[in-house]
């Protein structure tokens, strides 16, 4: 069910493929939540998590899982590394392949720079995030969480909100959902709408209390300063005011809708602190927890494709 | 094969049995071409002067060589990417008999000794002619302008800082009203760089969707309105280098119209892809300015057919494989096209778009005419420097066939048409395809 090579976003997979990956994701929840959660899933292969940009969240949580599926897992801090000393991302890339790695997890700066990546080595290759393009395991872990929580990942109507221009979960989530036939609501300051968004077959609202109504799933972005070069915003307490995520606003979605933040959370920017932590509405929690088990069902899935291929041609070489 | 430079005296030439193609006249007419020192001597005679090499064309098209206007080359600085020995072969096997090379090398030519240097070490390295821009502000920096008269008496055919703009409204009104008063013809690149800063594709749909940066083609019209409007303040010649948007036409048109010195030109890139060839970040596809929608590339293509658009260049610019493996947004930008030029415009006469006259007007005569060369046309008394192509033969390319120093060509791998089989300069044959 699941064919393909690398995960590089979520562009290139099927709504089957998607099934499949929560399927397996669900299993490894439970598995998660046992006092030991070994897997031997990934025995003897080895994964090395190469950020080029800095992250704590993500990087521990693909860690975690390649390391509950029984590989062997490096973290490469590109901080350290001949990336500083001006070696080029493929070079780098090269050098890797050559040590024989079988899953390469990469985050980098520049859309793009993944596919580059995965043109050129001989492994699976997970996007982790590449600029401002995809994210596809934080969308398939949203996908799991509101499967967990409504029930269905169909027919459902989602708003998502804050800093979409810059925002490589909310294209991937975008994406994903559109893929799985929900109504998707987008809600942002003009200035931080991407252009010709509208024509992905989903609403645009500027103003938030309009975009929310009757909706069941309110996805919340971080406001990626660190991605702008100044002026998209007049300042963050107008936007805090405007579009940031609080009771009253909250109160034009369904009585049900659950509050999702793919973290990290700035509270008082985009939503409301207390509101983050309110267990009735926020499942900012549980998107944790699924992270791992998504990511393990993604590594697990990409390494069975890996061995039939490797076997293919082994089989091939000795007819 | 490449045959030797053009030194001496050329021999009298007949060619017998062409295609040949007017771009004054509109007209394609099938006869024989006499040729003799260096130039044009008869069209249309029956049969060859006593003494003369005869040259049998078998029906193939014979068309004014190219005046590719916006070439890059390395020299100086960037000799790696591209010298003027490897733009030479690479122009006379595309059909390009004379360059019109760019002033963003490294130094700028902003100054007559290096516009002298250039100069001779083009004549001495090249096989087609080669005329340089210079600079119109010293190191290309905006702020003050160059010394247009010298360069001018040193034999510099215009002036431009090529992709950079000067956005100091104060200097370039300057640099146009003392321009103006020399004849000078300045070119400008209209973009407003506020807008356009960071972009490496334009904005809509596919760049949001690959998470590009991006610019909206309204920064090309808002920069061509300044530039106009200050056409229109200073009385100079102004050449737009490349209009590459339908929202540019409105306002390059209404300036014709009103009697404004003004020409325009676009890239061929331009007018045979779009904004969805990138694809999977494919940097080879990475322009200045960037691949437009399909709807743009059809109005650039009805521009040039009625005239509005007067010139179409490749816009050659050499980039290492070094420069185009990285992620997009830090990829260089530009492609080369001397040599893909002449297979690549046939794709839109075979497209029926354009006849063959209309595509030698805009690749021939019409730069030749905005730069006042005598090159360019199918006339007697006129500079024998010719291109005899057969437009019909298919190849698919394969970039390492390239005679440029660097491969990097939108066109790898694409099926194509038109091959040229000989070039000659003043009379001498600088190309003949091997049989």
């Amino acid at each position: 069910m699941f064919r393909a090579r690398h995960l590089l976003g979520i562009e290139h997979l099927s709504p089957q493929e998607i099934l499949a990956v929560l399927d397996l994701a669900d299993r490894y929840v439970d598995l998660n939540r046992r006092t030991v959660k070994q897997s031997d899933a990934l025995a003897g292969m080895t994964q090395i998590n190469m950020f080029f940009e800095n992250s704590t969240r993500t990087q521990a949580s693909f860690e975690l899982a390649g390391k509950r599926l029984g590989a062997d897992v490096m973290n490469m801090s590109v901080a350290q590394s001949s990336v500083k000393k001006g070696e080029t991302l493929i070079d780098t890339a090269m050098t890797l392949n050559a040590m024989h790695p079988d899953l390469l997890v990469v985050r980098h700066g520049s859309s793009g720079a993944v596919n580059l990546l995965a043109s050129k080595v001989n492994c699976a290759v997970l996007n982790a995030g590449d600029g401002r393009h995809e994210h596809p395991t934080q969308a398939l872990l949203d996908a799991l969480t509101i499967r967990r929580a409504k029930g269905r990942i169909q027919r459902l109507s989602i708003a998502i909100c804050g800093d979409i221009a810059h925002s490589r979960v909310a294209r991937s989530n975008l994406i994903l959902l559109g893929k799985m036939e929900n109504r998707i609501r987008l809600i942002a300051p003009p200035t931080l709408m991407p252009a010709g968004v509208g024509e992905f077959g989903c609403e645009l609202f500027d103003d938030m209390c309009k975009g929310l109504e009757g909706v069941d799933v309110v996805m919340m972005l971080r406001l990626q300063r660190e991605r702008m070069d100044g002026g998209f915003i007049p300042s963050e307490r107008e936007y805090y005011h405007r579009y940031g995520l609080d009771a009253e606003k909250l109160a034009h979605a369904k009585p049900d809708a659950i509050v999702m933040h793919p973290g990290p959370m700035n509270r008082g920017v985009e939503i409301d602190g207390e509101l983050a932590d309110d267990i009735n509405r926020s499942v900012i929690q549980e998107q944790v927890e699924m992270g791992v088990a998504v990511r393990m069902a993604c590594m697990d899935l990409l390494a069975r494709n890996l061995r039939a291929d490797r076997g293919a041609k082994a089989a091939g070489v000795m007819a | 094969m490449l045959l030797s430079l053009h030194k001496g005296t050329a021999m009298t030439l007949f060619l017998e049995n062409a295609r040949i193609i007017d771009p004054e006249g509109d007209t394609v007419t099938t006869g024989n071409v006499i040729i003799d020192a260096g130039q044009i001597a008869a069209i249309g005679a029956a049969s060859a002067p006593k003494g003369a090499q005869v040259i049998d064309c078998g029906g193939a098209c014979l068309a004014p060589g190219i005046v590719d206007w916006g070439v890059k080359i390395g020299e100086p600085g960037e000799r790696h990417k591209e010298s003027f020995r490897s733009a030479g072969l690479a122009a006379a096997a595309g059909g390009v008999t004379t360059i019109i090379a760019r002033p963003d090398t490294t130094p700028a030519i902003d100054t007559p000794e290096v516009l002298e240097f250039v100069t001779r070490r083009a004549a001495e390295a090249s096989p087609v002619r080669i005329r340089h821009m210079a600079a119109l502000t010293k190191g290309r920096d905006g702020r003050e302008m160059t010394e247009i008269g010298f360069l001018l008496d040193a034999g510099a055919i215009a002036f431009t800082d090529a992709a950079r703009v000067t956005t100091d409204a104060k200097v370039l009104s300057r640099a146009l009203t003392y321009a103006r008063s020399l004849g000078a013809l300045v070119i400008g690149h209209p973009q407003e760089p506020g807008l356009s800063k960071g972009a490496s594709a334009t904005s809509g749909k596919f760049a949001s969707l690959r998470g590009i940066p991006a610019v909206h083609p309204m920064a090309e019209r808002i920069g061509l309105d300044r530039d106009l409007g200050l056409i229109e303040m200073t009385g100079a010649r102004y050449h737009a280098d490349q209009i590459t948007t339908a929202r540019s036409l409105p306002a390059l048109e209404r300036a014709k119209a009103n009697g404004l010195d003004v020409t325009a030109g676009v890239s061929i890139h331009h007018l045979t892809l779009n904004e969805f060839d990138v694809g999977d970040y494919r940097t080879f596809f990475k322009l200045t300015p960037p691949l437009r929608s399909e709807d743009d590339r059809l109005a650039m293509i009805d521009a040039v057919a009625s005239g509005l658009i007067d010139v179409i260049g490749s816009f050659h610019t050499p980039a290492d494989e070094e420069s185009k493996r990285l992620p997009f947004e830090d990829a260089a930008s530009g492609a080369v096209g001397l040599q893909t030029l002449l297979p690549a415009s046939l794709r839109l006469f075979h497209a029926g778009q354009l006849t063959l006259p209309q595509l030698f007007r805009a690749l021939s005569l019409n730069p030749a005419r905005r730069l006042g060369l005598p090159q360019g046309r199918m006339a007697e008394g006129a500079p024998a420097d010719l291109v005899l192509f057969n437009p019909d033969t298919p190849f698919m390319l394969d970039r390492f066939t390239l005679a440029s120093k660097s491969k990097n060509t939108p066109f790898d791998g694409a099926r194509m048409e038109g091959k040229v089989l000989s070039t000659f300069v003043a009379g001498h044959q600088v190309y003949g395809a091997a049989s």
